[in-house]
């Protein structure tokens, strides 16, 4: 693997985790608990979708066959994709949705303070702009874990229920392959490995505070960031996502 | 416009010789343009009236949200998503602004959510119309929010202190929507053919629902008169259509596209655009419940609300318990 192969892959594994974790908030649209959260879902959305035109332009940049990010999002099929299987699960109950997200946000904001001494300067830059924005989606999603895990019965127990849905999904986050030590070695990005231990305090800190328990299993469905098997769910999430593109090639909207 | 309809307890203008002192000292303040505030008094009527017209243009921001919202996980470009994503976050700001100056009144949000979901309170028909094609997502930004300026723009001047800055505020918002919205639609009436036929077919479509907006003819609106002396309402209903279609059918006709009337012909003596009445017998149709997706946005509105329960009381259940972790601290 050469180190732009490696680097695309790279690339595409930030801009796809943010492109279909932010596909999956902006369903909620409309449909949230009161109207604040419906505020709240579609900004983090939009942030997410912002981060997403960033990563995939300079992947298109770095493959060098002329596509666009648009091409990158709306023209690959389901094996080309290289999100982590946590962000395309369904969105379930509100619950669930804000689990999945504050999930994701702890290790994006980790990811991303690493990235800001990226040695190439335009990941620097982008995760300079996405830091600041997920610093805050982390404050979000964590206070409401932390409010919803303590709050009644029954919310404690729909999110302990959604913690224990979600929790082999984690792992994926960590794991390492050969592209990474490639971009360890150029100096791009960290080895995810490395960043379990903040991840765990930092988690371990907010589920406690939200009275909730950890499972105690280590077990993480992979497959996800190298493409290797998906969900069932991606095929559907992008037979909508790119119906338009699909349905009339060449248009310009 | 977002407030269609709008009941006060009368027919006609109370007249003067008919009012009392305090309630004539009122009228004299808003002839004279001086903003009412929250804490000044006000006839009950005029504080019903505005809570029922302010909750309806509340509601309408917030029901608005579904029919843009079912084209967000299918919008063509991530610009495209990222914009509707924009709009449909100020739209529920809109709301949030829209429900505050309600409670400036005495009424409360939840108190206003509820009356909507029991169908006691009402919100702009245009938004029971469905979305079909992508096009739909520039005319309704176009067309929708272009006509909800004209009626909000008017309403800048309202007596209501809260309301009149309100709508300042939500203006400069829907401008830009407008704005937006005419671009998208462009690009696809000088698109491929597949997208100037969506263009059209958009247009054909959303013409009279937004026409409607507006509310019936004046000669059958019974209660603009006792608003429009309160200056809750500032234009009527006929006028406000007019300057709408004035703009619109440039518009239109720049784009390249069929006129949706075949009775749209510029009238050189009048000075203004000739143009047919919507059926308004659809319209009220619609307004009963029976518009085309009535059913559907109540039941996801309510759907949401009620899936939320658990939500808004967890986080209810939560804050309180802080609270009085921080009493037994102290
Ligand atoms: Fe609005
Ligand atoms: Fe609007
Ligand atoms: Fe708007």
């Amino acid at each position: 693997m050469t180190r732009d192969e490696a680097f695309l892959q790279f690339l595409l594994r930030m801009g796809d985790n943010t492109l279909i974790l932010g596909h999956r908030v902006s369903e909620w649209c409309g449909h949230a608990p009161v109207l604040e959260e419906d505020i709240a879902l579609a900004n983090t959305a939009l942030d997410l979708i912002g981060q997403t035109q960033m990563w995939l332009g300079l992947a298109g940049e770095v493959q060098g066959e002329g596509k666009s990010a648009d091409d990158l999002a709306f023209l690959r099929d389901v094996w080309d994709f290289r999100n982590v299987l946590l962000v395309e699960v369904p969105n379930g109950d509100f619950g669930r949705t804000l689990m999945r997200q504050f999930l994701f946000d702890a290790w994006h904001s980790i990811m991303l303070g690493r990235l800001l001494k990226s040695s190439d300067e335009r990941v620097a830059a982008i995760a300079e702009k996405a830091s600041k924005e997920v610093a805050y989606h982390l404050e979000r999603s964590g206070d409401t874990v932390v409010g919803l895990g303590d709050g009644t019965e029954e919310s404690h127990k729909r999110m302990q229920e959604a913690l224990d849905y979600l929790w082999p999904y984690v792992g994926e986050m960590f794991a390492s392959d050969e592209v990474d030590a490639e971009m360890v070695a150029a100096g791009i990005a960290p080895d995810p490995t490395g960043l379990r231990e903040e991840y765990d305090a930092l988690v371990g800190k907010v589920l406690g505070e939200a009275t909730l328990t950890i499972p105690d299993s280590r077990f993480a469905h992979k497959g996800g960031r190298d493409g290797r098997m998906h969900t069932e769910h991606l095929g559907h999430l992008l037979t909508e996502m790119q119906w338009l593109q699909r349905a009339y090639p060449g248009a310009t909207w | 416009m977002y407030a269609q309809m709008i009941k006060t307890a009368r027919t006609g203008v109370k007249p003067r010789e008919e009012m009392s002192e305090q309630e004539r000292a009122f009228q004299d303040k808003i002839d004279a343009g001086i903003k009412i505030e929250p804490r000044d008094w006000m006839p009950d009527d005029y504080r019903a009236t505005l809570i029922r017209q302010i909750g309806q243009h509340a509601h309408s921001e917030v029901v608005g949200q579904l029919p843009e919202g079912n084209w967000i996980t299918r919008a063509p470009t991530l610009e495209r998503k990222a914009i509707l994503l924009a709009k449909v976050q100020d739209e529920a700001g809109h709301g949030l602004y829209l429900y505050s100056a309600a409670e400036t009144l005495g009424e409360s949000r939840d108190e206003l959510i509820r009356l909507l979901h029991e169908g006691r309170m009402k919100y702009s028909s245009i938004f029971n119309y469905p979305t079909l094609n992508w096009a739909d997502i520039g005319a309704v930004g176009w067309l929708v929010d272009g006509a909800a300026i004209i009626n909000q723009v008017a309403l800048q001047r309202t007596s209501y202190g809260p309301y009149s800055r309100a709508m300042i505020r939500i203006c400069k918002e829907e401008s830009f929507h407008a704005r937006q919205g005419y671009h998208a639609i462009m690009k696809m009436a000088f698109g491929t053919p597949e997208q100037k036929k969506m263009a059209q077919d958009a247009v054909n479509r959303l013409w009279f629902p937004a026409l409607m907006m507006f509310g019936p003819s004046d000669k059958d609106s019974v209660h603009s008169e006792q608003s429009m002396a309160w200056k809750i309402k500032v234009k009527t209903n006929d006028e406000l259509r007019q300057q709408f279609v004035d703009q619109t059918v440039p518009q239109i006709e720049y784009l390249g596209l069929d006129l949706p009337d075949p009775n749209i012909k510029w009238n050189e003596e009048r000075g203004h655009y000739d143009f047919s009445d919507p059926d308004w017998s659809e319209f009220f149709d619609v307004i009963k419940g029976n518009g085309p997706c009535n059913v559907d946005r109540m039941n996801a509105r309510r759907k949401a609300w009620d899936d939320g329960q658990w939500v808004r009381d967890g986080l209810l259940a939560h804050a309180r318990k802080k609270a009085a972790a921080k009493v037994a601290a102290e």
